[in-house]
């Protein structure tokens, strides 16, 4: 029993690695993809020059992007099967198509255009480049919408019945694609992935501002970053409290956890701000409360009834800590990105965007914090779900592969390690690439190839038009 | 059995994904492959461009056929996957690394040797290891009351082994054929030479793998021998040696595309082998396709979606290849 438990734990722990790692690249190059379509359209209506050298900086950190989240997710397509076969057997008739939509309609639509966006322009011309930049960018979306269509009937399953073989069939397609909790996740998700790319984008605007004031590339980014937080952040605060109430109508015991609540409130529950959640005595020590607030937040009602862990069976609880931590570090981050917005529209209305010193330093130490949320996010909504992998109907313990724990632990050790050297390695390049700003005339993935091939042929760097700048 | 039996129908859609996979995904494994035979410099920046834009297309077949089978067949992915758990791994592990040279490489100079070996490694890993997988499922997986029942070395055999070295070679000659087609001067030469070695390698291993099957189970002796059948079975290595021919006479006279085109037909017809082997088991020796499917209502709703999309997939990417058709140059694409 306890080896089998074991076995188990060390599953999620390689799932939550390897998922939680590979989520990093889709929720940047979602809003990157975006990000591009957007550039190369400012380029191709204006004709202006800085959206072409943007476009090709940011292409060439793309591609890096791109192909670590390809790879990192193809690990994610098999998965399921080695380690969650049982999950699989039963849940694949339901989840299985929607995926399978997945890869017919974004997969192939980003790898089929991705080579004509990376090397393609000089071969295709400059409209139907675009037309193969808009299919990337749009590939990423509908990505996004399957994946989450599936994780989210995980959460909130609805439109099956259930077989004699114990699988869940479907019975109702429309029912289970836009199951009830699908459409605030997806928006909140979709928000998340272009507020992480806006702080990235606007940290390295920043970096660079604060070093060459002058750049107009530089001057471009940092204000179409810093206007699409300005948009999107309080935009994001409120779809997530919209996605709450969605929660708490669904999963009310997920919201429990992520609230702190271990007893329930009948006239008035308080917003814990901070506390250290108790699992086995089943309280919040050192909790710092504003009396009636979450009943205010979550009910609209300042005396309004909010029930608590104490009203669900033990066996039935999500592990509160973890929640209710990921969930505040979520939270807070979100916050700090509200300032951050209203910050940068200070600066914007007394026209002191490129040159208020401060701003630029807090955008550089805002530009993880994109996937410090998301992450963070991640982890409240599926360990919130916990101990079930289909909400209410199959236990996280009854889904796990027949594994034993070595060969888990084995491969979970590969996998870090692995991870570690390669996406490592990754985001050294990327970080690199990003400290070097963009120029007149920048280079894009397919010029800089021969060039940076070590000199054997600069000829064609020199016979350019638009030359590039030389090696690294 | 109706006309119309969505199972059979599923089975041979996640063929063709797989077949897809294989002859895509195959070439450019098999360059990665031979990428030590190549030195550094001009030939191998040349072989690299000749798939840098495909490659990420050719893998999502891989997603395709997994993704494919955990819809059509949840049964079958959720047994093959835990029962090979660890040449599944191995595989995708080695994909990162293949993956992610293929950027990693451009970006850091100082260590693209490292990269170049990280890729080469990978491919080989990727290539002995999917082998393996075919060969452990050809050999029949332990399932007991849907679950998998075997031990964690059942798919490590001297058979499993023998049908991963054949696979590596096929992709490897793949591979040479597809850079005779895409190349010009020193690399072309090499890739003619080196064709030659692994085409006779390959048509032992297909020799040797077909010699050893049927001798697995009553089964697949019977597929093949069984009268009247034989007649019908016997057209497969009939027109394997018919291929095999085409394929030394363009190699010996040195046509560009032919080698390549042959390679296709020899992989299409020792997969069509593999069918007349296998149907219709998905999980042999227990688990045929009407056990594993999903309800129909599953099978129904995704059909539509693979009948109108793959041709939809096939044209564009037809169309990314033509876009970046002829030869490649070291340089990279202007």
């Amino acid at each position: 029993m306890l080896e089998s438990l074991d076995a188990t734990l060390l599953a999620r722990l390689q799932f939550a690695f390897t998922v939680s790692f590979h989520f990093i690249f889709p929720s940047f190059s979602i809003g990157l993809a975006s990000y591009l379509a957007v550039l190369e359209a400012l380029w191709l209506w204006t004709g202006r020059h800085v959206y072409i050298d943007l476009f090709r900086y940011w292409l060439k950190i793309f591609a890096l992007v791109f192909g670590m989240g390809v790879v990192s997710g193809i690990v994610m397509s098999y998965q399921f099967g080695t380690n969650w076969s049982v999950f699989s057997d039963k849940a694949g008739p339901v989840i299985g198509p929607l995926m399978a939509y997945e890869v017919l309609t974004a997969f192939f639509l980003e790898a089929g255009f991705l080579g004509v966006m990376l090397f393609g322009m000089n071969r295709v011309g400059r409209g139907l480049h675009f037309v193969a930049t808009l299919a990337v960018a749009v590939g990423t979306f509908i990505s996004a919408f399957w994946i989450l269509s599936a994780n989210s009937w995980m959460h909130t399953p609805a439109g099956f019945a259930t077989s004699d073989a114990g699988q869940f069939v479907p019975v109702d397609w429309l029912a289970i694609i836009f199951n009830p909790s699908f459409p605030y996740r997806l928006v909140h998700t979709v928000l998340a992935a272009y507020l992480t790319t806006a702080l990235v984008v606007g940290a390295v605007g920043a970096w660079h501002l604060l070093r060459e004031r002058a750049n107009e590339g530089v001057r471009t980014m940092f204000s179409m970053a810093m206007g699409m937080i300005t948009v999107v952040a309080p935009l994001q605060i409120l779809a997530g409290d919209q996605h709450g109430l969605n929660t708490l109508e669904h999963q009310p015991v997920k919201v429990m956890a992520m609230e702190g609540h271990f007893r329930s409130y009948p006239d008035g529950a308080p917003l814990v701000l901070l506390g250290w959640p108790d699992q086995a005595a089943g309280e919040m020590r050192y909790a710092i409360e504003i009396p009636k607030a979450s009943s205010l937040i979550l009910k609209h009602a300042l005396d309004a009834p909010l029930q608590g862990l104490d009203s669900v069976e033990r066996k039935d609880w999500p592990p509160v800590a973890i929640v209710f931590w990921s969930f505040r570090i979520m939270v807070g981050m979100g916050l700090l990105m509200l300032a951050l917005a209203a910050f940068s529209l200070l600066a914007r209305l007394k026209r002191r965007l490129f040159d208020w010193k401060l701003l630029h330093l807090c955008a550089l130490a805002m530009g993880p914090a994109g996937f410090v949320a998301v992450i963070a996010g991640w982890v409240t909504t599926e360990v919130g779900r916990q101990p079930f992998t289909v909400h209410g109907l199959l236990r996280t313990a009854d889904s796990v592969s027949p594994l034993q724990a070595p060969a888990v632990a084995a491969s979970l050790a590969a996998f870090v390690v692995v991870y570690f050297i390669v996406f490592g390695a990754g985001v050294y390049y990327i970080l690199r690439l990003m400290s070097q700003s963009p120029h007149r005339g920048e280079a894009g993935p397919e010029r800089d190839q021969p060039v940076r091939a070590a000199g054997i042929t600069p000829a064609p760097a020199i016979a350019d038009p638009v030359a590039p700048k030389g090696g690294i | 059995m109706p006309a119309f039996d969505l199972p059979t129908v599923w089975a041979f859609i996640i063929a063709f994904a797989i077949f897809a996979y294989v002859v895509m995904d195959g070439f450019d494994l098999g360059i990665g492959i031979l990428f030590p035979t190549l030195p550094a410099g001009r030939e191998r920046d040349s072989a690299m461009n000749s798939i840098a834009p495909v490659w990420d297309g050719n893998e999502t077949w891989l997603v395709l056929g997994g993704g494919g089978l955990l819809a059509a067949f949840p049964l079958a992915y959720a047994t093959i996957l835990s029962a090979l758990y660890a040449p599944i791994v191995a595989m995708l592990l080695a994909l990162i690394f293949r993956g992610v040279a293929f950027e990693f490489r451009w970006r850091d100079p100082r260590h693209r040797a490292a990269w170049d070996a990280a890729f080469s490694l990978g491919s080989v890993v990727a290539a002995l290891a999917q082998g393996i997988t075919l060969g452990a499922l050809l050999q029949g997986i332990a399932v007991d009351s849907r679950v998998y029942v075997g031990g964690w070395f059942d798919w490590l055999t001297p058979f499993s082994v023998l049908v991963g070295v054949s696979l590596a070679c096929g992709y490897a000659l793949l591979g040479a054929t597809w850079l005779i087609m895409k190349s010009e001067g020193t690399l072309q030469d090499r890739c003619y030479r080196l064709a030659f070695g692994l085409a006779i390698g390959t048509i032992v291993a297909i020799a040797a793998v077909s010699a050893a099957t049927p001798l697995l189970s009553d089964l697949y002796w019977k597929r093949w021998f069984a009268w009247p059948q034989v007649l019908f079975t016997a057209q497969v290595p009939l027109l394997v040696a018919i291929a095999t021919a085409v394929l030394f006479a363009s190699l010996a006279r040195r046509h560009h595309v032919t080698p390549f085109l042959a390679t296709l037909i020899v992989f299409t017809l020792s997969l069509a082998g593999l069918g007349v082997s296998l149907f219709p088991y998905v999980v042999p020796p227990d688990i045929s396709i009407w056990d594993a499917a999903a309800p129909s209502a599953s099978l129904a709703f995704m059909l539509p979606g693979v009948l109108v999309l793959v041709p939809i997939i096939l044209a564009y990417t037809a169309w990314s290849y033509w876009v970046f058709r002829g030869k490649t140059g070291h340089e990279g694409y202007h």
